[in-house]
């Protein structure tokens, strides 16, 4: 699915160029619920963004769903993300003068399709994530989880295989965070590949597979593969 | 997405914005506006001022004796010069060129000009054939103009102005009527209006130059204005050297005086003001230009300022899936669009304004002689909102630019 050789990624000019990823080779099965862990300027984020094509690096070679992404066009790099691809940002990303059902739909704007059509899948998704009925309430008016609950089923409208969420319970309450993780979980078990870079271990824990990135490459040691996977269950439905 | 899901995109934007956005439509508003006030009241002016030329053909010159200035042939100074029929036979004879020509004898004083009813003075002038095809330009509402008949039979007719019709038969039709012009009854054969002179030349009683003579000349030959409108093709300035120089030969003045003979050309006075309205329009529209790139600026300021607010809009738009091209063309979409319709409400409302002025000119409210019918071409009302909006663009262009090229890493980073 994911498979990325001998990544290279640096930042600035000279001598104050930055080198933040030093030859990463990591590969991800579709399916996968994959943690990225790391201390502040390891290049977790930097990582995340050349797998979401947010930027490109300046090195190596990644290969996603079989097809080699380097030196994309912006019209092709758009077209990628939009496609095959689903984020959550940790500060939301919502755009303030649209309603919930409109932020949902942005992303299938881009793919043409006509309004009737965004607003009935916009529904859906909504539906999927227990917002129904903030449809048409904005950002402004929707709770921290709300927001990200609105983001999750934006990150799914265009049924990506790939979900990359960069610290998406950074800005939420703990119990927020295990509703939230409860959906990363449900929308995992569909099926799709889910990367997530976190802070926190108890959402690393909730993941198959942890990598940790230490000074730009990866920590091999402190890296693994869980096979004690947490499964989160919400608090208002009782734990386990 | 069609066109109405650009639109509604660009109403968030808009609607999100909205002094922003009342900022760049008035900056618009308000230079299309002054443009079409400026080139209106330009053109009021040039109406204003070729309503009181006269109504004679543009090409033709009007000559008038003076006094002589310079001593010649042992002849004095201050001599009286005096045209006579002579002078206009000869012209006829020795130049070439001339498709018309003509002389007025105007009674200086003011006539006592009786109806049954009414008695007022006017200025009563004679005419020689062919006067009324130099002016052209006079429009005759009811009757005739006086014709060679009129004059190679001496008849006591006359064509009155409009004015003198209005003041002497208020109410009723003057034509076939009788007036008395210094006592002696003339009929009234023909009304004509004359806007030049700012419509004074409408106070006019105009009767045949064989009748003038026996009238008010005394049988005597004289003749008081010259006047002759050249060939179309000729060269008029050429012909108006000729005729002086011919009128100083048979009057024996000095070639050196330029007093006793003073010619009129008007083709002069229309290239002077013709050159004037040139002068004065090409300021109008510095102005108005000016006023126009200020609002250029204010738009290009305000699209970068629409740029730098919605970084992390356009970053998370770029992050969805959204592709240079459609960032630029929804910005300037909506740069366009409010251009566009500021700019056509500038329009509307400017040529609404001199719409209003010019009824309150032409209804009589207020007298203004010399501006008359302001108006501006609508082309150029068109061309200054596509230039408009087209600079808009090209203003925009570069801050959509910039916007389409911002990595959508670094745009969000701004949240």
């Amino acid at each position: 699915m994911i498979k990325l050789e001998n990544i290279h990624k640096s930042f600035g000019e000279k001598a104050a160029r930055l080198h933040v990823l030093k030859g990463i080779n990591l590969e991800i099965q579709e399916g996968e619920m994959v943690a990225i862990m790391g201390s502040s300027g390891s290049g977790k984020s930097t990582l995340l963004n050349i797998v979401g094509v947010l930027s490109q690096p300046d090195e190596g070679r990644y290969t996603l769903d079989g097809q080699v992404i380097e030196k994309l066009s912006q019209k092709r790099a758009a077209y990628f993300r939009n496609r095959f691809i689903g984020f959550v940002f940790q500060s939301f990303n919502l755009l303030p003068f649209k309603n919930a059902a409109d932020n949902v739909s942005l992303p299938l704007y881009y793919q043409n399709v006509g309004r009737r059509a965004r607003n009935r899948k916009a529904l859906e998704f909504l539906e999927m994530v227990g917002l129904t009925e903030r449809a048409t309430h904005m950002p402004n008016e929707l709770s921290g989880g709300e927001k990200q609950r609105v983001a999750i089923a934006r990150a799914l409208i265009t049924n990506p295989n790939v979900i990359l969420a960069d610290e998406p319970t950074g800005a939420l309450d703990s119990v927020t965070s295990t509703e939230i993780m409860e959906i990363f979980q449900n929308v995992n078990d569909s099926g799709k590949t889910i990367v997530i870079v976190t802070h926190e271990n108890d959402i690393a824990a909730s993941c198959e597979r942890l990598i940790y990135l230490k000074d730009g490459c990866i920590d091999t040691e402190n890296s693994m593969h869980n096979n004690n996977r947490r499964i989160i269950k919400s608090v208002t439905s009782g734990s386990t | 997405m069609g066109i109405g899901d650009a639109l509604q995109e660009i109403f968030y934007g808009l609607r999100k914005n909205k002094l922003r956005t009342f900022l760049t439509g008035f900056g618009v508003f308000w230079g299309i506006f002054m443009l079409i006030l400026l080139l209106g009241a330009g053109k009021g002016m040039k109406n204003g001022v070729e309503k009181s030329f006269s109504s004679a053909a543009k090409n033709s010159v009007w000559l008038y004796g003076r006094r002589t200035s310079v001593p010649y042939k042992g002849l004095p100074i201050g001599r009286s010069i005096q045209f006579t029929q002579s002078d206009l036979d000869a012209i006829e004879r020795e130049i070439p060129g001339i498709l018309y020509l003509s002389a007025e004898n105007p009674v200086w004083s003011g006539v006592m000009i009786k109806s049954k009813t009414r008695a007022e003075n006017y200025r009563v002038i004679g005419v020689a054939e062919d006067y009324f095809k130099i002016k052209a330009q006079q429009e005759v509402t009811k009757g005739r103009k006086l014709n060679g008949l009129d004059e190679g039979e001496t008849r006591k007719v006359a064509t009155i102005g409009s004015v003198v019709a209005e003041n002497l038969f208020p109410g009723e039709s003057p034509v076939g009527q009788s007036i008395e012009i210094d006592k002696i009854p003339f009929t009234v054969v023909g009304i004509f209006h004359d806007e030049g002179s700012n419509g004074r030349e409408s106070e006019r009683v105009y009767i045949p130059m064989s009748l003038y003579q026996q009238v008010f000349g005394r049988g005597r030959n004289q003749l008081s204005v010259l006047t002759y409108q050249p060939d179309q093709d000729a060269d008029a300035y050429k012909i108006e050297e000729q005729v002086v120089s011919l009128l100083k030969k048979r009057h024996m003045v000095s070639p050196d005086d330029r007093t006793a003979i003073r010619a009129n050309n008007l083709l002069k006075n229309s290239e002077r003001m013709s050159s004037l309205f040139a002068a004065i329009n090409s300021f109008l529209w510095f102005v108005g230009i000016g006023t126009l790139t200020a609002g250029i600026v204010g738009i290009s300021n305000i699209m970068l300022i629409t740029v730098k607010e919605r970084t992390v809009e356009i970053g998370i738009r770029k992050a969805l899936g959204a592709t240079p091209l459609g960032i630029i063309s929804s910005l300037l979409f909506e740069s366009v669009l409010v251009t566009a319709t500021a700019g056509y409400l500038g329009l509307v409302l400017g040529v609404g304004l001199l719409e209003g002025i010019n009824l309150i000119l032409e209804s009589g409210g207020t007298q203004m002689d010399y501006f008359k019918r302001p108006e501006v071409d609508f082309g150029i009302a068109l061309t200054s909102i596509i230039i408009l909006v087209s600079v808009g663009m090209l203003a925009g262009f570069a801050p959509a630019w910039r916007a389409a090229r911002i990595s959508p890493v670094e745009a969000m980073r701004d949240a």
